[in-house]
């Protein structure tokens, strides 16, 4: 089955191009450590989840590109058509002339209804040649003005247009120490919104992403590129074909509904976040092996540790010991010390993979008590290689990883409202106070939640 | 894209102006090597094909014909626009493009605003909607004038009003050069707090500049080029103030050095949104992040590098240098003291090889010396432009939305106060028809009001930083059975 992505604005696009490059490099340019049939297979199933074919034999990628002003998305076509491995549709984007302003009102309220038509027939084309569809995959920044607006106005308009179809919106989180001085406002409005219409939020840190650059991949200067690239490399771990647990004859067809059923049991948690191992530099990969022992046993404690990459962890978290009671409400006032989780999903890649054993995150002291340890987590196995990685291990997780984030966000949001400041801009463009209240009533509802776990 | 539109108004406009466009066509044209017009060009130019009559000559993709500013220039004197038109720059201005005057304003904002506003009012409005209608996707007027006179002050604020009721969606940025405390126009004090209340209530987004913060700049220049020292010669394009390898050959007027350092401030400014980045920041973005409040919307500017130096073999200055030097006085466009006041916002704009990480890096290390207001802690916009300008690497335009112009207001105020306790010269303006002394009072009424705003933001400063209480939110148990 295929999944259909919406890039939107400068982040959504620089993103997206980095995506398909890793997938479809991954997929053509490395063997995978297995045999010639099983490769074949692999690739089958990664062209047709993510790209579609031309009479050139150039695979175009099934996205729709969408930006309020046209540099960003010239240059991503650009650079796609260079790589002459791969590019996007001919008609494949919508541009306009402005853009919004780092104005998330201006987005949603002006630019959304605007240019719904258009944006929604692009997409209906895109879904059309679909021989089988799976759903969207929306990448959006929360910063700014058109990815976090116009991107939550879009998936509103998905969710009306194809009730049966899966929306996972990736969001990019910004850097807590600012790109955008009003990102907070637009970060508030946009989870509330997306929370409402979509099914899952894929979420993405900078500063995470940032550190990873920076300590593991030993990156000097980091740039956008960089960091796209390692958020392609993990996304594309995540993505690329697997096979099921109980059928080891074909890759999975439905992506994204596995996804969805795995790790969002209840539509009141929906906030998934991604952690891969191992990640390195190229040069350091050459001289280092790996056991999935090893592996799993960083994963898992980076998973417990609330840690957002292999170095750095905290041993000295400890899951509570089973039996006695769970220890209270997590309180935010203190460094959170266990990351209690909702489900888990492993996604293990490349040699051997039969032999890893995962039986520590099936330990029910990992989890919250309403889901028995059999329906939270799940294991998917796929003997062929991810890039150039022998072996490797991906965590999608529906835990609270991100309720620290996202009280910070929410905490200032709310006293930038209490001084009211930026609101003109907002109610200039039809986003009233009480639809910020709105936002806020929601959030602090799942972060709430989050924290009852 | 976007298309602006520069409006330059009197005599200290049009001479900034004249130079803002040398140094966009010396900027274009080592950004594009090929002669293609293309969509950055077209930002601040035309393409016109000279031998097509009248209307029809524009030519928007190809090879450039013949490029034609998107300007209006307006003064109530010939003497400044005649030398442009008679100079190098002649072919970029199309006659259809000015608004002249004989008589000129007598440095007085009265006759400009209401005895040149209202003879000259539908010749502007044509002018403006011809050079609209030229534009594919007008966003911005950048409006530049003097405070202290009577024509960019006068004349020039009248436009605001006008082209905020004709063009309500396109924003209005006002580059306003402030009269020195030893400005040697009597009445500048009375042109600039009258011209000040149209800035308040009419503008999107102000830059106050002050001849001496630029004449200061010229000083350190100087100061190190001629100090003899080993290695520093400079790079000629690198300096702000110079128009090396741009049309105008001649360098003797005494205010094109300052005039040009205002010049690549515009350039900077809209750098990010005509080039490509990893970061864009368009127009539209200023404004949204750096004005809080409608009323607050006066940005000081400070520009580096300032030159770079032509040895290669001194390393070049460190780039977190860039920064620092961002922050210190000897770079700010205006007299101010930003890193004693408060700020509310501050944008980054930085041009050339610099990367997300040298960004952050050194937002970390410069935070803890500056204070910013309670609910805008990490108040930072920043963006990152690929290419850098005209003989640099790299440059920084650091905006600031700081309480530090409060000083320069009040100080404005107590000029003005003085003279007009004394009713001095007030007959000049109050002979004019439609003048009157609430004229007076109304103006200064708006600038105490907007210093009472920026007061009662400074006795925020040193209290400390407490988190509102939140939303209290009643959560439910979860009774569910899994699926």
């Amino acid at each position: 089955m295929s999944i259909v992505t919406v890039q939107l604005g400068q982040c959504g696009n620089q993103i997206g191009f980095e995506v398909f490059d890793a997938l479809l490099r991954d997929s053509h340019s490395f063997q995978g450590l297995c045999s010639k049939r099983e490769n074949e297979a692999y690739q089958t199933s990664c062209k047709e989840r993510f790209f579609s074919e031309e009479e050139s034999g150039v695979p175009i990628a099934r996205a729709v590109l969408v930006d309020m002003e046209p540099k960003v998305i010239n240059q991503t076509l650009s650079k796609a058509a260079q790589s002459g491995r791969w590019k996007y549709g001919q008609h494949a984007c919508f541009c306009q002339k402005q853009g919004s302003g780092n104005n998330w009102a201006y987005g949603y309220s002006v630019h959304g209804p605007r240019h719904e038509e258009s944006i929604m027939n692009l997409i209906q084309k895109e879904v059309e040649k679909c021989d089988s569809f799976s759903g969207f995959f929306i990448i959006m920044s929360m910063a700014g003005g058109t990815g976090s607006g116009l991107g939550a106005f879009v998936t509103q308009n998905l969710q009306d247009q194809y009730p049966n179809s899966l929306k996972m919106n990736q969001i990019i989180w910004p850097y807590g120490t600012g790109e955008v001085i009003v990102q907070n406002y637009n970060s508030v409005l946009t989870l509330s919104h997306l929370y409402r219409s979509s099914d899952a939020l894929l979420v993405h840190e900078n500063d995470a992403v940032h550190k990873i650059c920076a300590k593991l991949m030993n990156i000097k200067q980091i740039s956008f590129s960089d960091i796209n690239q390692v958020l392609a490399h993990q996304l594309g771990s995540v993505f690329q074909p697997t096979y099921s647990a109980e059928s080891s004859f074909h890759y999975r067809r439905n992506p994204l509904g596995d996804l969805m059923e795995h790790l969002v049991p209840h539509p009141e948690f929906k906030m998934l976040s991604v952690r891969n191992i191992p990640h390195m530099s190229e040069d350091s990969l050459a001289y280092s092996t790996f056991t999935w022992a090893g592996l799993l046993k960083h994963l898992r404690q980076m998973l417990i540790s609330n840690a957002k990459m292999e170095e750095g962890i905290d041993w000295q978290v400890r899951p509570p010991l089973s039996g006695l009671p769970p220890l209270g409400k997590m309180s935010l006032s203190k460094d959170l010390h266990f990351n209690t989780s909702i489900a888990n999903l492993v996604i293990l890649r490349g040699k051997d993979v039969q032999s890893a054993d995962v039986e520590g995150f099936k330990d029910p002291a990992l989890y919250t008590s309403w889901l028995e340890p059999v329906h939270a987590f799940n294991v998917w196995k796929t003997q062929r290689a991810f890039s150039k990685y022998e072996k490797s291990a991906v965590l999608v997780s529906n835990s609270q990883f991100l309720v620290k984030p996202l009280d910070m966000i929410v905490k200032k949001a709310w006293n930038m409202f209490a001084s009211k400041a930026y609101i003109h801009q907002y109610t200039k463009c039809g986003i009233e106070e009480e639809d910020f209240l709105d936002s806020f009533t929601l959030l602090e509802q799942v972060i709430a939640s989050y924290c009852n776990l | 894209m976007t298309q602006s539109v520069v409006v330059q108004v009197g005599q200290c406009g049009n001479q900034i102006g004249c130079c803002f466009w040398d140094l966009a066509l010396r900027e274009h044209a080592a950004v594009n090597q090929k002669g293609i017009y293309d969509e950055a060009i077209s930002s601040f130019f035309r393409n016109v094909d000279t031998r097509v009559v009248g209307d029809g000559g524009s030519i928007s993709k190809g090879k450039i014909c013949s490029l034609k500013a998107r300007a209006v220039l307006i003064d109530m004197e010939e003497g400044v626009v005649n030398e442009i038109l008679q100079g190098p720059l002649r072919d970029v201005f199309d006659m259809n493009q000015l608004i002249t005057d004989i008589s000129g304003s007598g440095n007085n904002w009265a006759v400009g605003h209401k005895v040149f506003g209202s003879l000259y009012q539908d010749q502007l409005l044509e002018k403006l909607r011809k050079s609209a209608e030229h534009c594919d996707c007008l966003q911005c007027f950048f409006i530049i004038h003097s405070m202290g006179g009577g024509t960019g002050s006068g004349l020039g604020t009248f436009l605001l009003k006008m082209l905020e009721d004709e063009f309500p969606e396109v924003y209005r940025f006002v580059t306003s050069i402030y009269p020195s405390c030893e400005d040697d126009v009597i009445t500048s004090p009375y042109n600039s707090i009258l011209a000040m209340k149209e800035l308040n209530e009419h503008a999107d987004c102000v830059l106050p500049i002050d001849n001496q913060s630029l004449f200061d700049i010229i000083s350190k220049i100087d100061l190190m080029v001629n100090s003899g020292k080993l290695g520093t010669t400079v790079k000629p394009k690198s300096l702000v103030t110079s128009s090396s390898g741009a049309l105008k050959k001649c360098h003797k007027k005494p205010f094109d050095a300052m005039n040009n350092i205002v010049a690549n401030l515009l350039l900077n400014l809209t750098s990010s949104a005509r080039f490509e980045g990893s970061l864009n920041m368009d127009l539209n973005e200023i404004s949204m992040n750096l004005v809080p409040f409608p009323q607050l919307h006066y940005l000081v500017s400070s520009l580096t590098p300032l030159y770079t130096l032509a040895d290669v073999n001194i390393p070049p200055r460190r780039l977190d240098q860039m920064f620092s030097d961002a922050f210190s006085k000897d770079h700010q466009l205006l007299q101010a003291d930003p890193k004693h006041s408060l700020y509310l916002a501050c944008a980054l704009m930085v041009r050339g090889n610099v990367q997300i990480s040298d960004l952050r890096r050194n937002i970390e290390r410069l935070k803890p010396s500056l204070q910013f207001v309670s609910w805008n802690q990490e108040g930072w916009k920043t963006s990152l432009c690929s290419i850098p300008p005209v003989g640099h690497s790299h440059s920084l335009l650091a905006l600031a939305n700081n309480t530090c112009v409060k000083p320069t207001f009040m100080e404005l105020k107590e000029r003005f106060m003085r003279l007009y306790k004394k009713k001095a010269h007030l007959h000049h303006y109050l002979q004019v028809e439609g003048m009157e002394e609430s004229c007076f009072t109304e103006a200064v009424s708006s600038l105490s009001a907007l210093i009472q705003e920026y007061n009662q933001l400074d006795a925020t400063k040193n209290v400390p930083v407490q988190d509102l209480p939140r939303l209290s939110i009643a959560v439910c148990c979860f009774h569910w059975l899994p699926y």
